[in-house]
């Protein structure tokens, strides 16, 4: 195990209320981590910003062992995404690999054992060329997996992926994530289902606007850690920014 | 008449001719029209070319270069003014956008009628394909070059930019620049189809074959590159039959196109109405027969 993503410091704020205050955690590769906390606690703010999609007050997510654009894939929710978009499975997993083939390099006999490696890997093999609506919704959820591993990345950011999936197709995407976590992967997911952690996440990242404790499951995944992470009055829109970033902050 | 006797006319060969450049690169680029949503931005644009082509023509006559540039500069503000007034007032961008194409269309109209410029309003709406001079084909097919070429080499980025805007950003695509390309590409295909088949008959051959498609295949590269070929088949189809039945030569275009794309909303193999009817009723039977069987 070693670390694999270091973030320090970040905050975000929209429109001056911060969503995400001061936060600093190192998480290694091998995890399958559960990012945890109640409505408006900051997760999906934390999983765009540590993928770039928003700007950060404060802070900075340095990735080990790679660089951040191709290392970190980020998994839309699912109503992010146009289903209706001409494109099939395997077209899905193939614009995994445009990041590093540029404009002009053609596609080679590496691309398309990665690609197909991709397809293994989350067992979307029968359903490769099957367009994107006409698949279920854990296929759904695996097969924008199967981009990210096209695209090589050592970090996933998925944003409840486990909603609306049933218990079948809940086992099949954690196997897919195991398999993931198994290949040395660090991957993140936020999760409302609190009784469901222990079983589908090794690591949890507790967080109300703030960290309140990040490790195993086992051992930070107690009682008393969920209810301070609860109970806490939630940061983000309670109250402005009163402290200003002109300067970076200590720790 | 046969067919041959009928291309004997060098006016049809020309029209042949500009049939299948404007058809290819219309159909080509309706392919970006109809996946990022851009029809409705697309006939605003065109309605809002009018006051720069009068202003273009005022100024330096009817050359193609000068319409180009007043087109392009007309369309360029009104698209940019109407994203201005959208993030400084509530006006959402679609109200926006309405509000100043028509104010420019307006503008245009009054421009034409005080200026004294031979620009007709017929001839900027639906062109006039049997009098293309040989010049305008040669724009066509400068334009059509450098559009097909900016779709080719790009078709990469653009494919992650129209897919998935903010995931493409973070890849390091150059997400707004290329929207704004593809925004500049469908105005330049529009004034250069301007001479053969005005602007309402470019965005019908920019929408009509990219959504016929759109209903018959999954393939994104399928879409631009068979959208070309039946734009231009269209064309020349509804070129051939304005010819017989004395029918305008645009609407003839449009009907052509428009009855392949009702057909194919109509029969899609995978996508049209009769056939997802029919499988909507055999994906009810089994899951019926599943819940038959778990019973027992």
């Amino acid at each position: 195990m070693t670390p694999r993503l270091t973030i320090t410091d970040a905050t975000v704020s929209y429109n001056r209320v911060p969503a995400v205050h001061h936060l600093s955690v190192t998480l290694n590769s091998h995890s399958l981590v559960a990012l945890v906390g109640p409505n408006g606690a900051g997760k999906t703010t934390l999983l765009k910003a540590i993928a770039g999609l928003v700007p950060m007050e404060t802070g900075k997510v340095v990735v080990h062992g790679g660089n951040r654009k191709n290392a970190i894939a980020y998994v839309p929710q699912r109503e992010a995404v146009d289903w209706d978009f001409p494109i099939t499975v395997r077209g899905l997993a193939e614009m995994g690999r445009y990041p590093s083939l540029g404009l002009w390099r053609k596609f080679g006999a590496e691309d398309d054992r990665i690609v197909e490696e991709s397809l293994h890997v989350t067992e979307l093999e029968a359903f490769a060329d099957r367009q994107i609506k006409a698949l279920s919704g854990g296929q759904q959820q695996r097969a924008f997996l199967a981009r990210a591993w096209a695209q090589q990345a050592e970090i996933y950011l998925l944003d409840e992926p486990f909603t609306g999936l049933d218990r079948n197709a809940q086992e099949a995407f954690s196997g897919a994530l195991q398999k993931l976590r198994e290949s040395g992967k660090l991957i993140i997911a936020s999760h409302h289902d609190l009784k469901s952690v222990p079983e589908l996440f090794d690591h949890v990242l507790l967080i109300n606007g703030e960290l309140v404790a990040s490790g195993p499951t086992s051992d930070t995944f107690t009682n008393a850690n969920i209810e301070k992470t609860f109970a806490m009055k939630i940061f983000s829109g309670s109250e402005p920014h009163h402290h200003h970033h002109h300067e970076p902050h200590q720790a | 008449m046969n067919l041959f006797e009928l291309f004997q006319y060098e006016f049809m060969q020309r029209a042949l001719v500009a049939c299948v450049l404007i058809g290819f690169t219309n159909g080509f680029i309706g392919a970006f029209v109809v996946l990022r949503r851009l029809a409705l931005m697309a006939d605003a644009l065109s309605h809002s070319l009018l006051p720069g082509l009068a202003i273009a023509a005022m100024l330096v006559g009817l050359s193609t270069a000068g319409l180009l540039l007043g087109g392009l500069l007309a369309a360029f503000f009104v698209a940019i003014g109407g994203h201005l007034i959208a993030r400084s007032s509530r006006v959402k961008d679609e109200t926006a956008i309405a509000s100043l194409y028509i104010i420019a269309f307006a503008l245009g109209v009054a421009i034409i009628k005080f200026a004294h410029v031979k620009v007709s309003l017929d001839h900027f709406l639906f062109g006039n394909i049997l009098g293309i001079a040989n010049s305008d084909l040669w724009t066509s097919f400068a334009v059509s070059a450098i559009v097909l070429l900016c779709l080719v080499i790009l078709h990469r980025p653009l494919l992650l930019a129209l897919f998935e805007p903010s995931v493409a950003k973070t890849q390091g695509v150059a997400v707004d620049w290329l929207l704004g390309l593809i925004i500049v590409l469908i105005v330049l295909t529009m004034v250069s189809s301007l001479q053969a088949v005005g602007v309402l008959l470019s965005l019908g051959l920019m929408v009509l074959p990219a959504a016929t498609i759109y209903l018959l295949s999954d393939s994104y590269s399928k879409m631009s590159w068979c959208g070309g070929l039946l734009g231009a088949s269209g064309a020349v189809a509804g070129l051939i039959l304005s010819y017989w039945t004395n029918i305008p030569s645009g609407p003839a275009i449009i009907m052509v196109l428009g009855t392949v794309f009702l057909a194919a909303y109509l029969f899609s193999p995978k996508y049209g109405i009769i056939i997802r009817h029919l499988k909507a009723r055999h994906l009810h039977e089994e899951s019926l027969s599943r819940w038959d069987e778990e019973r027992h």
